[in-house]
C-alpha cells in the first residue's frame, strides 16, 4: 500500500471490538486481523470472551471482545492500552474502559445506550454524557437507525437486519485505518454463498459503515495509516495457537511416518485442537472423541502401543483426570503427547481465562516417581514448532511429553511463516529389530530409550503394562534393587534429553546485572520489557524457557553470569519453585501475577528497577 | 467376517495351543476359574486362524487382568477400568489386529463402567471377556456391582444393599451387538462361544460365570454345579428350539409378552411350541428376556444370546478416511499449510 494522503502514519495500533456475546465480535476481529495480514502488517490477536454461550443480553457477564495489535514493526504482545475501542453496547464499554488511555478513540453504537441497557449494566448515568470519557475522542453513531434506513428495501425483519451491526463497525474502522473492504467482501461471498439475502445485507452494511466515515465532519483528523511490516519473504497465515498445535502434531506424524491418533474430550480452551484435527481425515488423522478425559488419554496410549503417534489434548481439570494414565505411559515407556491448554484454576476455575498454573502438576502430578518431558510453547505460531518438537522427543526417547500452552496462546493468533515441513529436523522412531531376540526394556545405550515393537510384527510379541518390570527382560518384578534401578533409569532417560534439545538462548548480553527468566505465553511482553530496559542503558537480559523438563544443559552456566535473577510467571511461583529445587545455588526474585491477565510492561519494569536498586 | 474391512492377516501355517503359551508361571489360586478360561483362549486362538502376531490382549486391573502375561501374544496390562479405552485406541490405530480384552465384573462395570458402555455403543470390533465372579478378588473380598443383594462380604458385613447389574442387560441396554454367557466349568462351550465372538464384527461381550475359590466360592454353583446344571442352564444354539433339563423335556415358550418354562408332553405342549433361538435378529427384545432369565423360575441362558450385524466403529473410521483421501487434493501437511488464506510477502 502506498502512503495515504492526510493520514497519520503509525508504527502500530491496538484496536478492540467489544459487544454482546452473539454480536459477532470474534468474527469482526478476525476479519480485521486478516485484512491487516493481507496488507502485510505484523500482528497478534487476543479474543476475550465469556464462558457462557449467550448470557443475558447487554449485561456485564455477556461481554465478548477481540483485540488486535498490528503494526509495521515486529509485534510481540497482544497490546496493552487501546488506541481504538469499538463498543456495541454500554456493558462492553464499561468492562473495557480500564484498557483505555487519555487519547483512546471510542466508537459507540449510540442506539444501544438506552436507559434500559444502561440500567442492565448498572450505569447510574450515561457515561457518554456524564464526563466519564471527557478526555477521549468519542464517535457516536446511531448504527441501528442507519441500518434500518439503508436496508429497508431488503425483505428482512429488524432482528435479522441488526445482526449486521458488526459489519457496519468493521467497515467504519477499516476506513479509519485506510484499509480496503475487499478481503472482507471475499470472505462474505464465500461464507454466505447459499444465503443471498444475508450476503447482500452484510455487504451493503459493510459499505454503509465504510462510507459513513465521509458523512462525519469531525473525524477528518482521525485517519491513520500503518505501513507494511518488514517481514521476511515468504508465505504467511494468521494462525491461532490451537490450530498451530494441531498442525505441528500432523507435521510430526508425517515426518515420523506414523499415523496420528488423537483421543480427546471437549474442554475449554483446548477443544479447538480436537475440532481441527477431526477435519483432516484425508491425511489419515484418526480422531476419537472419547467418553471422558481418561478414555482420551488411554485410547492415545493404546494407539501408541499399536504403533501410532498417540496424542491427547486437554486443559487443567482434564490433566488432573489423566494423571493415573500418564503414570502408565511413563511405566510402559511409549510415545505420548499431552497438550494442556492451561486455564485459570483450580477446579473449574476460570475456563475462558488464561493462567500458567499447571506447571507443577505437569512436572509432578502423578503417583510414584514419574518423570516426563515438559515443554511450553511461547507464542501462537510457536505452538506449531513446540508441538512438532514435543512429538519428536516423545517418539525418539520413548517417553510421554506434556506440552503446556494456555488460553491466550490457544485462542490468540499471530502471523505464521509457512515452513516446508521437510526442512524440520528428522524424526526417527526407535523401532525394535525383528531379527533379534526382543527384550521390552532393553535400551539404547545413549538415549536409554527402549525399543518400540509394534503389534502385528513377527517375532516381537511381548507384554508390557503398569506393573514394575525387570530391567531388560520386562518380566513383572517386585525385586527391591531392580525397582530402584528402573526408577533411576526412567529419570536418567528424561535428563539425557538435554543432550538432544537446543541450548538455552539469552536475549541480550551473556552477562549482566539482571537476568529475566520466563516461560510460556509471556515471552512477547517480557521481551518488550527487557528491550525497554536495555534501551534505558540497563544490563538486563532475557532467558525464555521452552524446555522445562529437562532444562537445557547450559542453564546453570547462563544463570551464573548474572548478579540477579528474576522469574516472571502468571501464577504464584511455580517455575521459580522448580528452579529453586533444581538449581538451588542461585537466588531467585519473583514477579507474579494471578489475575488471568497478561503482564504489563510498566509493572514488570517497576519490579526490575526495584530489584536493581536493592 | 467383516464385509468391508476385515483385513486381519491369516496364518499360512496351522497354529497350535503351544504357539500361545507364554511359559510364565501362572499365579492364580489353585481351583480358580481363570485357569479354565486360559485353556479356552489357548484353544481358540489357533482355531481363529490369524497370524499369531496379530492378536493383542489388553486388560485393566484385577485377577482377570493378569491374563495377558500368560498368553504369548502382544499384551498390555493397563490400569483399573481402562482396558476398553486402551483397546479402542489400539483397534482404531490398527484395525488389522484381533483385539481382546480380559476384564472382571468390578473392572468393567464399576470403575470402568463408562468405557464399557461406550465401547459397546460404538460397536468397536473388540472381544471382551468378562470374568464375573461377583466379588473383588485381588483386593480380597469386597462386593462388586454384580454381587447378589444381601451378600455378606468384607465391605458389606450386614449384607449388600445394592441392586446388582445383570451383565447381559447392561450390554444390551448399551445397544450391544453380541452377548454370550458361559460357565467356567464348560471349556468346550467357552471355546465355541469365543470363536463366535471372534467371528462377530463389533463389540463381542462374553460373560464367563467364573468361580472365585477364595472370596466367593460356589457363588455360581446353584447354576453351574454338576448336579443342577442341566436343569439350571439353557444352552442356546442358533436355529434350535430352547430345550433344556436333565430329561431334555423342558423348554422356553413365549406367552403373551413374556417367556415361560413349559414341559414338553404335558398339557399338550409339543416341541413346536418351543421358541427357536435366533441370535442374529436385530430386535433385541427376546435377547434381553433371555439375558435376564434366571432362578428361581427360569434357567440361565448360556451360549450366544445375541449376534446382530451393525456397522463397526473401526470400519466406519476406515471408510471415512478412504473417502476423505479420495475427495481431497491435500495429500500432505505441506499442502495443508499452503491452502486457504495465505498472505505472501515478495
Amino acid at each position: 500500500m502506498s502512503k495515504v494522503k492526510n493520514a497519520i502514519e503509525l508504527e502500530s495500533a491496538v484496536i478492540k471490538f467489544v459487544g454482546d456475546s452473539g454480536d459477532g465480535m470474534q468474527l469482526t476481529g478476525t476479519l480485521f486481523a486478516d485484512t491487516c495480514a493481507y496488507d502485510g502488517n505484523d500482528l497478534t490477536t487476543f479474543p476475550d470472551y465469556p464462558a457462557e454461550i449467550r448470557p443475558p443480553a447487554n449485561t456485564i457477564d455477556g461481554v465478548s471482545g477481540f483485540q488486535i495489535h498490528f503494526g509495521s514493526k515486529k509485534i510481540l504482545t497482544f497490546g496493552e492500552k487501546l488506541d481504538v475501542l469499538v463498543a456495541l453496547n454500554p456493558a462492553s464499554l464499561k468492562v473495557n474502559l480500564k484498557w483505555t488511555k487519555k487519547d483512546t478513540i471510542i466508537i459507540v453504537n449510540i442506539d444501544e445506550f438506552t436507559q434500559q441497557n444502561l440500567e442492565k449494566c448498572k450505569y447510574d448515568s450515561n457515561p457518554l454524557e456524564d464526563g466519564t470519557l471527557k478526555d477521549m475522542k468519542i464517535i457516536k453513531i446511531p448504527v441501528n437507525t442507519i441500518i434500518k434506513e439503508k436496508a429497508a428495501h431488503l425483505n428482512l425483519d429488524n432482528k435479522a437486519l441488526l445482526r449486521s451491526k458488526n459489519m457496519f463497525m468493521l467497515g467504519f474502522v477499516l476506513h479509519i485505518f485506510n484499509k480496503k473492504t475487499s478481503y472482507v467482501e471475499n470472505y462474505l461471498n464465500k461464507k454466505f454463498a447459499s444465503k443471498k439475502d444475508i450476503l447482500e445485507l452484510n455487504k451493503l452494511i459493510l459499505k454503509v459503515g465504510y462510507d459513513y466515515y465521509n458523512e462525519l465532519p469531525d473525524v477528518k483528523d482521525i485517519s491513520f495509516y500503518i505501513p507494511s511490516a518488514k517481514l521476511e519473504k515468504g508465505k504467511y497465515k494468521n494462525i491461532n495457537g490451537n490450530i498451530a498445535t494441531a498442525w505441528g502434531l500432523m507435521a510430526a506424524a508425517e515426518r515420523a511416518k506414523l499415523k496420528l491418533f488423537l483421543g480427546s474430550y471437549p474442554i475449554t480452551p483446548a477443544t479447538e485442537i480436537l475440532v481441527e484435527l477431526s477435519h483432516h481425515k484425508y491425511l489419515d488423522v484418526r480422531v476419537f472423541q472419547a467418553e471422558d478425559e481418561i478414555a482420551g488419554i488411554c485410547s492415545a496410549i493404546g494407539a501408541s502401543f499399536a504403533g501410532a503417534l498417540g496424542v491427547t489434548s486437554t486443559s487443567g481439570p482434564g490433566l488432573s483426570l489423566k494423571s493415573e494414565a500418564l503414570g502408565l505411559a511413563v511405566m510402559t515407556e511409549l510415545p505420548l503427547v499431552v497438550v494442556d491448554v492451561q486455564r485459570g484454576g483450580p477446579s473449574t476455575g476460570l475456563p475462558t481465562k488464561s493462567e500458567q498454573a499447571d506447571l507443577l502438576q505437569a512436572l509432578y502430578g502423578r503417583n510414584g516417581e514419574a518423570p516426563l518431558i515438559v515443554m511450553a510453547a511461547e507464542s501462537p505460531a510457536d505452538c506449531f514448532y513446540s508441538a512438532y518438537w514435543a512429538a519428536k522427543l516423545s517418539i525418539e526417547h520413548m517417553t510421554p511429553c506434556i506440552l503446556l500452552t494456555d488460553g491466550s496462546l490457544g485462542n490468540g493468533s499471530e502471523l505464521f511463516k509457512i515452513p516446508d515441513i521437510y526442512t524440520l529436523p528428522d524424526i526417527k522412531p526407535p523401532y525394535a529389530d525383528p531379527n533379534k531376540p526382543y527384550y521390552p526394556y532393553e535400551r539404547n545405550p545413549e538415549t536409554l530409550a527402549r525399543y518400540w515393537a509394534i503389534p502385528g510384527t513377527e517375532n516381537l510379541r511381548h507384554r508390557i503394562g503398569g506393573l514394575e518390570k525387570r530391567n531388560i527382560s520386562g518380566v513383572v518384578s517386585t525385586d527391591p534393587e531392580n525397582h530402584e534401578l528402573m526408577v533411576k533409569l526412567r529419570a536418567e532417560k528424561v535428563q539425557r534429553i538435554a543432550n538432544y534439545i537446543p541450548e538455552q538462548e539469552v536475549f541480550g548480553e551473556e552477562q549482566g546485572d539482571l537476568l529475566v527468566v520466563s516461560w510460556g505465553s509471556t515471552k512477547g511482553v517480557i521481551r518488550e520489557s527487557v528491550i525497554e530496559m536495555q534501551k534505558e542503558g540497563k544490563k538486563v537480559s532475557h532467558a525464555h524457557f521452552k524446555y522445562i523438563m529437562p532444562l537445557p544443559r547450559n542453564t546453570e552456566k547462563i544463570f551464573s553470569n548474572f548478579k540477579k535473577i528474576i522469574v516472571c510467571e502468571l501464577n504464584n511461583g511455580q517455575f521459580v519453585a522448580y528452579l529453586r529445587a533444581t538449581l538451588p545455588q542461585f537466588k531467585y526474585a519473583q514477579a507474579n501475577k494471578i489475575q488471568t491477565l497478561p503482564f504489563l510492561i510498566s509493572e514488570l519494569k517497576e519490579k526490575y528497577y526495584k530489584l536493581l536498586e536493592e | 467376517m467383516s464385509p468391508i474391512f476385515n483385513s486381519i492377516e491369516r496364518s499360512s501355517v496351522e497354529l497350535t495351543k503351544e504357539d500361545f503359551v507364554s511359559g510364565l508361571p501362572v499365579k492364580w489360586c489353585p481351583g480358580c476359574g481363570n485357569h479354565a478360561i486360559l485353556t479356552a483362549v489357548e484353544n481358540v486362538f489357533p482355531k481363529i486362524g490369524y497370524k499369531k502376531e496379530n492378536f493383542v490382549l489388553i486388560s485393566g486391573i484385577g485377577c482377570s487382568s493378569r491374563f495377558p502375561y500368560y498368553v504369548n501374544t502382544y499384551g498390555f496390562h493397563g490400569i483399573h477400568g481402562r482396558a476398553n479405552a486402551i483397546a479402542t485406541g489400539v483397534k482404531v490405530a490398527n484395525p488389522r489386529l484381533s483385539v481382546w480384552v480380559t476384564t472382571g465384573d468390578g473392572d468393567s462395570m464399576a470403575i470402568g463402567g463408562n468405557h464399557f458402555i461406550h465401547i459397546i455403543r460404538r460397536n468397536v470390533d473388540i472381544n471382551i471377556l468378562v470374568f464375573n465372579n461377583m466379588i473383588y478378588g485381588l483386593t480380597k473380598g469386597q462386593y462388586s456391582p454384580t454381587t447378589p443383594m444381601g451378600t455378606v462380604t468384607k465391605t458389606s458385613p450386614y449384607g449388600t444393599i445394592e441392586h446388582p447389574f445383570n451383565t447381559g442387560e447392561l450390554v444390551l441396554g448399551a445397544q450391544g451387538t453380541f452377548f454370550a454367557r458361559v460357565p467356567d466349568n464348560n471349556v468346550k462351550l467357552m471355546t465355541e462361544v469365543m470363536f463366535e465372538a471372534a467371528k462377530h464384527d463389533g463389540t463381542s461381550v462374553v460373560e464367563i460365570l467364573q468361580n472365585c475359590v477364595i472370596y466367593f466360592d460356589k457363588g455360581h454353583s446353584h447354576i453351574t454345579g454338576k448336579d443342577v446344571k442341566d436343569d439350571m442352564q439353557l444352552i442356546l444354539r442358533n436355529g434350535e428350539p430352547m430345550i433344556f433339563g436333565s430329561k431334555r423335556n423342558k423348554g422356553i415358550r413365549l406367552k403373551g409378552t413374556r417367556l415361560e418354562v413349559v414341559t414338553i408332553g404335558e398339557n399338550g405342549i409339543t416341541e413346536d411350541d418351543i421358541l427357536v433361538h435366533d441370535q442374529y435378529q436385530q430386535d433385541p427384545g427376546i435377547h434381553l428376556m433371555l439375558a435376564k432369565m434366571g432362578p428361581p423360575h427360569f434357567p440361565v441362558a448360556m451360549g450366544v444370546i445375541r449376534s446382530a450385524m451393525y456397522p463397526t466403529y473401526d470400519d466406519l473410521v476406515e471408510i471415512q478416511i478412504e473417502e476423505a483421501k479420495k475427495n481431497s487434493n491435500i495429500k500432505s501437511v505441506n499442502d495443508l499449510l499452503n491452502s486457504g488464506d495465505i498472505f505472501e510477502i515478495k
